[in-house]
């Protein structure tokens, strides 16, 4: 069954994907876009003996996440944009007491209830931590149905690696659209190694009892756990920076995007390319930790970036502090749950290289 | 010679950060000696609350979840379904506000955890403002005149037992005290029920526990259990509120009613 190639809304794959990563638990809250992928849980949890509720809130959902994450159970969110904010008290929680946990945002367009049309407005809560506190999750950004399979699937074994939250950045348009998707191998939750800081199992287990809390009431130690944490998160940074490049090398302008816009942006380049105009794309796949390192190599060799979001512009002031004012930053958006075109990139690009 | 009382295991024996005649630590001793007289030390859970009882997992000499202000129902309800065949206890100050729709809809969904719902009337932990549960009239650093339901916007003090009886996943609900011996053998004999029908598996429990906090209602000791014994009895009457445990199961907290 691991080779199936199913045609599958990106809600649906994400779903699938968890359950075949071994998500024991699922708590969620209805909010469009990403109700399918609510449904799916419900649908196919409870008969495989798993956890599955329909919350009171976002709020409550993530602190069931929480709960069940704490016991060593890999543990699944998931809503869009509004429900999120919702979740960032937990999210904290859950990076405050080093929880792992993978929380999916089908994103839509804000700010307030906004509207339900695809967005990445939320890339600077997804990647400046989202709550209060000093700290960051791990995002994750994929641009199709099958890189949302993947990406989700691979979250839990990140998380538990790290011990750091995963957030999978999807948007409206991802999680709605149907594509083939070659699922991943079922791993069974019951082969999964034990996590010796978890709740429960402690007479098996003849240790100690385990507390799983973020607080600390002492300055010296507090600061002691968060440098810690921090040191940990430069070990991240280092293994796990992802990105893909197309016709960089060559590139007389890179485009920067990613997720929806990043397929947009892959039109526009072939288009360009097909006028003989040499286009390239960076496309970050860890949103945290962001590629800077490669970015600014590109920048050094002179590049020229044009950043592509649907948003007002909120992942290109990651691109200008990779770049470090060593090569121009342009940015081009659409915001409110546009979507922008091929046609539209490509005049931009246009513009940008005719000034 | 048997030793016929003690400390109890599934309690360290230290000095709590307590005050001096707080009603967490008599509590916690209850429930401590019930765990160990149902054998469950190595086998329980506790999710301590933000408030002064946050401490608990000092105490308590078992595993522990320390989830937000309010959310222990939620953290509960998921650690509950992860390790059903073990102990969870849900040790709250902060359901009737803060955390009332996690409570509320933890117990319409019968989660099979077990609740410690300490009323002391009052927000301890952080200096003596005005509870869910504060008295109409009460003082609190946020109700300086005394709470004033309609006119002041303080509303009206709730009771959480009655409130969560009509909810078809509860199946027992009981409200005791600590402010005298008698209160606390009563109280422990609720917490043993509660705890046996939670390892059966029979439903929602919660345990409301009148609850003393002398500092904050800036009173001795010794006065403080007067004070509950006069102005929190007779608003929050002790008792079964709700029991709808399999009837043979219930014999053991009959003579209490
Ligand atoms: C989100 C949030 N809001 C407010 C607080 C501050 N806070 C900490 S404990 C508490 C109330 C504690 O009172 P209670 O739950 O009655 O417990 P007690 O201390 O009386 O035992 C409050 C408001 C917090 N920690 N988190
Ligand atoms: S402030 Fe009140 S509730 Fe908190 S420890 Fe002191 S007496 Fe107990
Ligand atoms: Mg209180």
């Amino acid at each position: 069954m691991a080779d199936d190639i199913r045609l599958m809304k990106g809600n649906e794959a994400i779903g699938e994907a968890a359950i075949r990563a071994g998500c024991v638990a699922y708590f969620g809250y209805p909010i469009t876009p990403q109700n399918e992928l609510t449904a799916y849980m419900a649908a196919n949890m409870f008969p495989k003996g798993r956890t599955f509720i329909q919350a009171e809130s976002e709020t409550s959902a993530i602190n069931m996440v929480y709960g069940a994450a704490a016991t060593g159970a890999r543990a699944m969110t998931s809503s869009s944009s509004p429900g999120i904010s919702l979740k960032q008290e937990g999210i904290s929680y859950l990076c405050g007491a080093d929880l792992p946990a993978v929380i999916v945002n089908v994103a839509r367009s804000g700010p307030g209830l906004g509207g339900i049309s695809p967005s990445q407005g939320d890339y600077f809560q997804s990647t400046r931590g989202g709550g209060h506190g000093d700290y960051y999750t791990i995002v994750l950004a994929p641009k199709s149905v099958q890189e949302s399979a993947d990406l989700t699937y691979e979250a839990f074994a990140l998380s538990d690696k790290y011990r750091i939250p995963v957030l999978v950045l999807a948007d409206g348009l991802i999680g709605q659209m149907m594509e083939g998707v070659k699922l991943p191998a079922p791993i069974d939750p019951a082969s999964l190694p034990k996590k010796a800081w978890a709740a429960g199992r402690q007479a098996e287990e003849g240790r100690a009892p385990n507390h799983v809390s973020s607080m600390n009431l002492v300055p010296e130690e507090l600061e002691a756990l968060n440098i810690a944490r921090f040191k940990h998160y430069e070990t991240v940074k280092k293994e796990l920076c992802r990105y893909e490049e197309v016709q960089v090398e060559d590139a007389d302008i890179v485009l920067v995007a990613y997720g929806t816009s990043a397929r947009v942006s892959l039109g526009a380049l072939q288009a360009a390319r097909a006028m003989g105009v040499k286009v390239g794309l960076f496309r970050p796949i860890t949103l945290w930790p962001f590629p800077y390192d490669r970015l600014n190599a590109l920048a050094k060799r002179g590049k020229r970036f044009l950043a592509v979001e649907m948003s007002m512009g909120q992942m290109v002031e990651d691109v200008r502090l990779a770049t470090n004012g060593q090569a121009p930053v342009d940015f081009y958006g659409r915001c409110g749950g546009m979507v922008p075109s091929e046609e539209e990139v490509l005049a931009e690009v246009q513009r940008l290289l005719a000034r | 010679m048997e030793l016929a009382f003690g400390h109890p295991k599934s309690l360290k024996p230290i000095q709590t950060k307590y005050c001096p005649g707080c009603g967490h630590g008599v509590i916690h001793r209850i429930i401590a000696e019930v765990i160990d007289e149902m054998g469950l030390q190595t086998k329980s859970i506790i999710t301590n609350p933000v408030g002064c009882s946050i401490w608990a997992d000092l105490y308590f000499d078992f595993d522990s979840v320390q989830p937000a202000h309010g959310r222990t129902p939620a953290a509960s309800t998921a650690i509950k379904r992860m390790l059903p065949d073990h102990l969870v206890i849900c040790y709250q100050g902060d359901l009737a506000a803060i955390g009332t729709a996690e409570i509320i809809h933890a117990a319409n969904r019968g989660e099979k955890f077990t609740t410690i719902f300490v009323n002391n009337a009052i927000y301890g932990m952080t200096g003596g403002q005005m509870a869910p549960t504060t008295l109409v009239g009460q003082y609190a650093t946020t109700a300086p005149n005394g709470r004033d339901p309609v006119e002041a916007g303080m509303g009206y003090p709730i009771k959480v037992c009655e409130l969560l009886a009509t909810l078809g996943g509860t199946k027992y609900l009981a409200r005791g005290a600590v402010n005298n011996p008698a209160n606390i053998k009563k109280t422990k004999k609720y917490i043993r029920t509660a705890l046996e029908a939670q390892m059966r598996g029979e439903g929602f429990t919660l345990v409301e526990v009148l609850a003393q906090c002398p500092t904050n209602w800036k009173m001795s000791p010794a006065d403080a259990v007067g004070w509950l014994e006069q102005n929190m009895i007779p608003f929050y009457p002790l008792g079964e509120i709700k029991n709808t445990l399999q009837p043979a199961q219930t014999d053991a907290a009959a003579g209490e009613r």
